[in-house]
This record gives C-alpha cells, sequence and structure tokens, in this order.
C-alpha cells in the first residue's frame, strides 16, 4: 500500500489515503475490546526522536506503537546526548545500531525526516512526526479520519466537502499537510489568515485563501482553527492577540453563522481566548477530543503498513516459505 | 491440468444444510451460540449457516465476523495486507459457544491465530470449528469439528471455494498449480 517512509501526505495518493483510513477503522474496533493489545509488531523496535517539545503526538505514537506489542524507545532531545551538540547523523547512526525498524521522528528543521530518510544512515522506515514549517502527514490523516466519520452521515467520502482552515498558515505544517491530503481526497478548501501569516505563493497551493472568516464559514462543513504559535513568531505578524481573536478568532457568534451540522477541528494545543473561545471549545461541535483518540488509531494504521509486512532484508533475500 | 469442480451448488447447499443440523444438535440449542466466520469466504458461510440454523429455529441466531490478519504468524513473509472487518455480536462471546467457520482447512495456522484472536475478545465456553473442505496436511495440532467435505488433497494442489455473495457461482474447485 504506501511505501516504506512516510514522509510528507503529498506524497500519498487517493488509494494510499484511503487505504490508510480504513485500516485505522478495523483498529478502531480494538480500543471497544477488554484487551487493547494486538500482537502485530511483537519484536519490532520503534524510536521516537523528538528534538521539539509535543505531548500528544509522542504519546499517540507511542501508545500506537505499544497497542502493535512493538517495542518503544523514547529519545527526547532534551536530556540526551543532543543537547551536548551530537549531529542527526551520529543520533541515526546510533539508533541503527541499536536495531530501529522505524523512527519517528519530530525536528525543528524542515526537510530533517527526508534527510534521515535518503542518507542511508538507517534501514528502518521514517515517519514524520512533525519537520519545521513544512509537514505533519499524520496529523492530516487523522483529521480526515475525523471528518469522514462526521460528514456525509459518515459515509467516508470528502469529495466535495467544504474545509476552511483558519490562522498561522505560513507556520504551520498541519496546514500544509492538511491542504495536500483534504486535496488528494477531493475536499474544496479554503485557507483564512491575515495577510502577513499567508505564506509566499500561496495562490500556487490547490486552494483558495481569504481574508475574511465570516465571509466564508456559511459556507462550510468544517472549520479547523489552527494555533498562533508564538514560538515560531520572531517578528509581530499582528498587532496583538485580541485584535488577531476579533478578526479571526472562533466564538460562538461566529461559530452560529455554520451550518447547523458543520463542526470545528484543532489540532490542538489550543489557546483558549485567542484562536478559539472556551465556549466553542466545549461545545458538542468540536471534536478536538475525538481528534486525539483518532490519532491513535490512525497512527497504528501507518505503523501496522509500514512494519506490518515482509521486512526490506528478507525482500532482498528473496526469502520464501 | 485443468480445473475440476468437486462440489457444485446444490453440493455446497446440503453440506452447509447438515452442518448447521450438527451444530445445532451439538449445541443442544440455540441459547449460547454464537457463529464468527473467519473473512472473506467464511464470513459468507457462517452466514447461511446461521440463516439456515435460524430457519430451522424460528429465530436469530448471533453472527459475526472475525479478522485474524493481524495475528497471522507469516506477517513477515509476504507484503503487508490489507484488513477485513471484524464485528463482534453485540451478545459478545464470555461464557457462549463460539463456532468458528472458514471455507478451507488446510494447515491449521488461520485457527490458530483465531484462537489468539478471539482470547483477546472474550472468554468463551467453548470454540468449535466448523469448514466446508478440510483438504489435509495440517501442520498444528487442530480439527475440525464440522466437516462440508473431506477432499484429500496433495500439497501442489489448490482449492478454491467460490460463493455467489462475492463470485459468479457457488463451486469448490481444485487445481493441480504448475511446479
Amino acid at each position: 500500500m504506501i511505501s516504506r517512509h512516510l514522509l510528507s501526505a503529498a506524497d500519498l495518493t487517493r488509494e494510499d489515503t484511503i487505504g490508510i483510513l480504513d485500516t485505522a477503522s478495523e483498529l478502531a474496533t480494538v480500543t471497544d475490546r477488554s484487551v487493547k493489545k494486538l500482537p502485530t509488531l511483537r519484536g519490532r523496535t520503534v524510536v521516537t526522536l523528538f528534538f521539539e517539545d509535543s505531548t500528544r503526538t509522542r504519546i499517540s505514537f507511542e501508545l500506537a506503537a505499544k497497542r502493535l506489542s512493538a517495542d518503544v524507545i523514547n529519545f527526547a532531545a532534551k536530556g540526551s546526548s543532543v543537547s551536548k551538540g551530537e549531529s542527526l547523523k551520529d543520533t541515526a547512526l546510533t539508533l541503527e545500531a541499536m536495531g530501529a525498524d522505524a523512527v519517528i521522528i519530530r525536528h525543528g528543521a524542515s526537510g530533517a525526516p527526508y534527510r534521515l530518510a535518503n542518507a542511508g544512515w538507517i534501514h528502518g522506515s521514517v515517519i514524520n512526526a512533525g519537520d519545521g514549517t513544512h509537514e505533519h502527514p499524520t496529523q492530516a490523516l487523522l483529521d480526515a479520519y475525523t471528518l469522514r466519520h462526521h460528514l456525509r452521515g459518515g459515509q467516508g467520502d470528502l469529495a466535495g466537502a467544504r474545509v476552511a482552515i483558519v490562522g498561522d498558515i505560513l507556520h504551520s505544517r498541519v496546514a500544509r499537510s492538511n491542504v495536500a491530503l483534504l486535496r488528494t481526497l477531493g475536499a474544496h478548501v479554503t485557507v483564512i489568515a491575515p495577510p502577513t501569516l499567508l505564506p509566499y505563493k500561496v495562490q500556487s497551493w490547490p486552494c483558495e485563501v481569504s481574508y475574511d472568516i465570516e465571509d466564508v464559514l456559511p459556507h462550510l462543513d468544517a472549520v479547523m482553527m489552527l494555533r498562533v504559535q508564538a514560538e515560531r513568531m520572531a517578528g509581530s505578524y499582528f498587532p496583538n492577540e485580541l485584535e488577531y481573536s476579533r478578526r479571526y478568532g472562533l466564538d460562538s457568534r461566529r461559530m452560529a453563522l455554520m451550518p447547523p451540522d458543520a463542526i470545528v477541528l484543532h489540532p490542538g494545543p489550543m489557546n483558549r481566548g485567542v484562536e478559539i473561545s472556551a465556549e466553542v471549545a466545549d461545545s458538542p461541535r468540536a471534536v478536538v477530543v475525538e481528534q486525539v483518540t483518532n490519532g491513535v488509531h490512525v497512527r497504528m494504521a501507518v505503523l501496522y503498513l509500514l512494519l506490518g509486512g515482509r521486512s526490506e532484508e528478507l525482500l532482498a533475500e528473496g526469502a520464501d516459505r | 491440468m485443468p480445473e475440476r469442480t468437486v462440489l457444485d451448488a446444490s453440493d455446497i447447499r446440503r453440506a452447509v444444510r447438515r452442518m448447521s443440523h450438527e451444530i445445532l444438535e451439538s449445541a443442544k440449542g440455540l441459547d449460547d451460540l454464537v457463529i464468527l466466520g473467519i473473512p472473506t469466504r467464511g464470513v459468507y458461510l457462517a452466514r447461511r449457516i446461521a440463516g439456515a440454523i435460524g430457519e430451522i429455529e424460528g429465530r436469530e441466531v448471533p453472527c459475526g465476523s472475525l479478522d485474524i490478519t493481524l495475528y497471522r504468524d507469516d506477517l513477515r513473509l509476504r507484503e503487508v495486507r490489507a484488513l477485513e472487518p471484524t464485528s463482534i455480536p453485540a451478545v459478545g462471546i464470555d461464557g457462549r459457544v463460539v463456532v468458528l467457520v472458514d471455507d478451507v482447512l488446510y494447515s491449521g495456522r488461520t485457527i490458530r491465530a483465531a484462537l489468539d484472536a478471539l482470547a483477546d475478545v472474550g472468554r468463551p465456553a467453548a470454540v468449535r470449528l466448523a469448514a466446508l473442505v478440510d483438504r489435509g496436511h495440517r501442520e498444528l495440532p487442530i480439527r475440525p469439528d464440522f466437516i462440508g467435505k473431506n477432499l484429500p488433497t496433495s500439497q501442489g494442489e489448490t482449492v478454491r471455494v467460490h460463493l455467489t455473495e462475492i463470485d459468479d457461482e457457488d463451486s469448490v474447485m481444485i487445481r493441480q498449480v504448475d511446479q
């Protein structure tokens, strides 16, 4: 189905994506059982290599790998030899020497997962868990999974669905991955942001661009609110949080502009009172907590599809029964 | 070597009917019975058996499917496989007599995986095994309780079951594989 690595949502075909989402749906049924564990990846080693802070993504991957019986090693840059100045290459060689079958990497530099996958340092699969301002493919997959379960009576087809992504598009890997994946699934995407938070040449993206949230909300099936990422904002992109909130935040008055069955997504962590009001965040139309649950299923699916079959060495040896 | 039909539609119909009677008789009634088919064709056979039992007894018997892909012992020998649906009836399997249904019983490895999968779902009072065709060559100490047809084969042959639910016709065919 999918190839050896998962580096970018833009690499996924429609068929790949549907395959991952369907696999995730089957794996979700495991959560309802008394024993929430599968023996599928027994004896495989999965490393989470996080150079940036993260709670939910790392925990989500760790839980997904453990539910599939893989051994999990958490490698955080803080408190490791990376903080002593070790390079990505040397860290990778160390992980290879320890026999990692998959490396899940989050890095502040866009392209770090690509480098890790293609430099020949390691043999295992590389999964991008967020690189700089580039991509965060499993977030886009879990968002698509969540949308599939809510829109069109849960029929699963996102073709023609109307989704808006609001906020810091410039710095958002979530937005990039989502625009690519939703487009692949045939959805109609609009990005909404102040002009200062839109990337150069956003017109070339396969989506529409708007500066006015109230203009777009009445036509949506779902809106995805992005976090204002203070840590990536070296300069000032808008005068202050209050003004941002007034022009681009989602409060209950604006939510009421949306069709009654439209839903609100947020990749978390939320800045309540900035991009989303507490009232909206706690309303039944906000599916934020469900996104977290779905994240585990989608990551189990990705791990299964990358590691569940014949390994590269066996393929090379042409081993058969 | 051409393909040879060993069971036709009416043979399959009679076999399913007989197995249904046998299952019902051994279970001494319906109260604890749960029928679980192993995808792909075991699921359709399970539904046929559940339908036949329902007709005989005049009420429905819980019927579902159990995908065993994630429990296979040969995952690493092949390309990754797509998952099939698992649906356990709402009554659950705890304390019940579960009848596993598969189309062809061969090495027994599928059933080994199914037993592992069942143990993760719950704790049945007993597990029975029904197969439309038993072609022998077991590699594990597993034996069926209900058999549609015993079919002596060599390991160089393949047995294919077709069911109208997903194929053109009801048939069981045997063919020598070119070496």
